[in-house]
């Protein structure tokens, strides 16, 4: 079941000049989330990415089309009914928005005293958040006396205080050294599986989509240019934009300038070969060029690990005749994927 | 030099009433000037109440009011005065104009610190299911209260000096002591005498709000 639909969604800002076009942030998305996914969100600045994730929680009104959350259509909603929507709809953001004149405690309590939850209810429910991100000794403590991964884990009990079904995550490690990221995306992992928590996840950094995402949407320019189960779009981007997205994480086929750096210190031709679980072996392919008498050297590339499946792209310099080479280049070509880069 | 310390007990009373006028004009054009500076801040483009004919009308009125001088403010507040008070003259209409000339001036420096707080924190607010009201009062005036503090200190020291042109209006305080027995006597020695009890006035209202907002920014 969908926990989030929107449909054909749009959202444009009234210029800043007079009598100028609007600024469309939104231009028409259509996004299905599940009950249970992480779904990852990736595109550069300016691509929408934040402003489609405020349309859910409704921190931002869509110009046109429909968004349902939880059964709900929130687009008709007034500012008042929302607020209860918002009671379901957890958020962590980039710089954290702790409120820095409340204790560890008490920012953890701000949601469920916003709820009109009993007191004996508040503070039993933020113990067990705190508890729940390993903060329990830093209830009384001001944000200011925190470092960021552990502003981040207090920004995350706040957020899901109320128990809600979604978790809204805007950036949520992008101001993060890469040693916190992965405790925190470890957190967040724990929040999907344990908690059973819905997670839509805004980033630029693809590294965080790998290691934490089910679905990714690449965003360019307002629209979604691609979608679909991270394996594949980490193997075979077909979009641009997510084939730069991807080359920040994956080596792929190396570029023309990469292409001439090989060239200059290895022998022979460069051939990449590429593999996706199930469609290709590695181990066919050593074969096929032994048995040509090709020797053969790993010069660029290697193997990636999503979820258990596994792909990349191995990029050899091959030495031998120039005829055996062709044919076993022929024959690998019959089961693998092969790119000839230079000869 | 006998002559001022004849009129020391005339100080101590001035002083006295300095302090009067002061906290009671804090007290009312504070509190008016805390209302219309959230007035400002919350009707802004983007801001909680986002309006922009409220914000038009808040902005223009501070704007009309605040450089007016005050000399001039509380002779033109006269008549308004004596309507709501029935005189328009002595410490009370001195603190009615007091009161409402700050308002304004204040209102602009509650808005600029409220500008202070991280547009981040009031969206987090807002993503927890808070209502505008609610977020006034449970994030912004804490998170903006050591800056509010640091802002109250500097109107503060603001009133005593509109407080000292009282004896205009037939007020009293610490100027009005000073322009009567210093200034129109030829007794310098009585008006630095005044000038001295200001003097330890500001510091101490400088101390006691440095060290206030210094306790409340630190936790």
């Amino acid at each position: 079941m969908s926990i989030v639909s929107m449909t054909d969604v749009v959202k444009s800002y009234p210029s800043s000049e007079k009598n100028g076009a609007p600024v469309v942030a939104i231009d028409g998305v259509t996004l299905q989330v599940e009950k249970g996914d992480v779904y990852g969100i990736i595109g550069y600045s300016g691509a929408g990415k934040s402003t489609l994730v405020r349309l859910v929680n409704g921190l931002e009104k869509a110009t046109s089309g429909s968004i349902v959350v939880s059964g709900t259509e929130i687009t008709s909603l007034r500012e008042r009914s929302m607020r209860a929507v918002r009671g379901d709809i957890g958020m962590i953001f980039q710089q954290f928005n702790l409120f820095n004149s409340k204790t560890v405690a008490r920012n953890v309590a701000y949601p469920l005293e916003v709820a009109g939850r009993s007191k004996t209810e508040v503070t039993a429910r933020v113990a067990e958040m705190l508890a729940f991100v390993g903060l329990s000794d830093k209830a009384k403590n001001y944000p200011d006396q925190l470092s960021g991964g552990q502003k981040q884990r207090v920004g995350i009990a706040r957020a899901l205080a109320t128990s809600p079904s979604l978790l809204l995550a805007d950036e949520a490690t992008s101001a993060l050294d890469p040693e916190t990221t992965s405790e925190v995306l470890a957190l967040l992992d724990r929040v999907n599986r344990e908690l059973g928590v819905t997670i839509i996840l805004i980033t630029h950094e693809m590294d965080v989509i790998r290691s934490l995402a089910t679905k990714v949407a690449v965003m360019d320019g307002g629209r979604i240019v691609e979608r679909g189960d991270v394996f594949d779009v980490f193997s075979q981007p077909e979009n641009a934009a997510s084939a730069r997205f991807v080359s920040t994480v994956v080596q792929g086929i190396p570029s023309p300038v990469e292409v001439a750096t090989l060239k200059a210190r290895h022998e022979g031709r460069i051939v990449t070969f590429s593999f996706r679980d199930g469609n290709a072996s590695q181990a066919q392919v050593f074969l096929d060029l032994a048995e040509a008498g090709i020797r053969f050297e790993l010069v660029y590339g290697g193997i990636n690990d999503i979820r258990g499946r596994a792909f990349g792209h191995l990029t050899l310099a091959l030495t031998g005749e120039d005829a055996a080479l062709d044919a076993a280049l022929a024959r690998i070509a019959t089961h693998s994927e092969v790119t000839e880069v230079s000869r | 030099m006998d002559k001022l310390i004849d009129l020391l007990p005339l100080l101590g009373e001035a002083a006295w009433e300095t302090l009067y006028i002061v906290a009671a004009s804090l007290l009312f054009g504070g509190i008016a000037g805390l209302f219309i500076g959230l007035g400002l801040y919350v009707t802004r483009a983007g801001s909680i109440l986002e309006n922009r004919v409220a914000f038009t009308v808040i902005n223009v009125l501070v704007n009309i009011f605040r450089p007016i001088p005050f000399i001039i403010f509380i002779a033109a507040i006269q008549p308004l005065a004596r309507a709501v008070l029935g005189t328009g003259i002595g410490n009370g209409a001195l603190i009615f104009a007091i009161s409402i000339g700050a308002a304004f001036g204040i209102s602009r420096i509650v808005e600029q610190n409220l500008l202070t707080v991280s547009p981040g924190v009031i969206e987090a607010a807002r993503a927890a299911g808070a209502g505008p009201f609610r977020i006034i009062r449970t994030v912004l005036l804490p998170e903006a209260l050591g800056p509010l503090i640091l802002g109250y200190t500097f109107v503060l020291i603001v009133l005593v000096d509109m407080s000292a042109v009282g004896g205009y209006i037939g007020g009293g305080g610490i100027g009005n002591f000073a322009i009567q027995y210093g200034y129109r006597q030829f007794n310098p020695a009585v008006t630095w005498a005044a000038v001295l009890v200001v003097i330890v006035f500001v510091q101490l209202i400088q101390f006691f709000g440095n060290s206030l907002a210094r306790k409340i920014m630190r936790r």
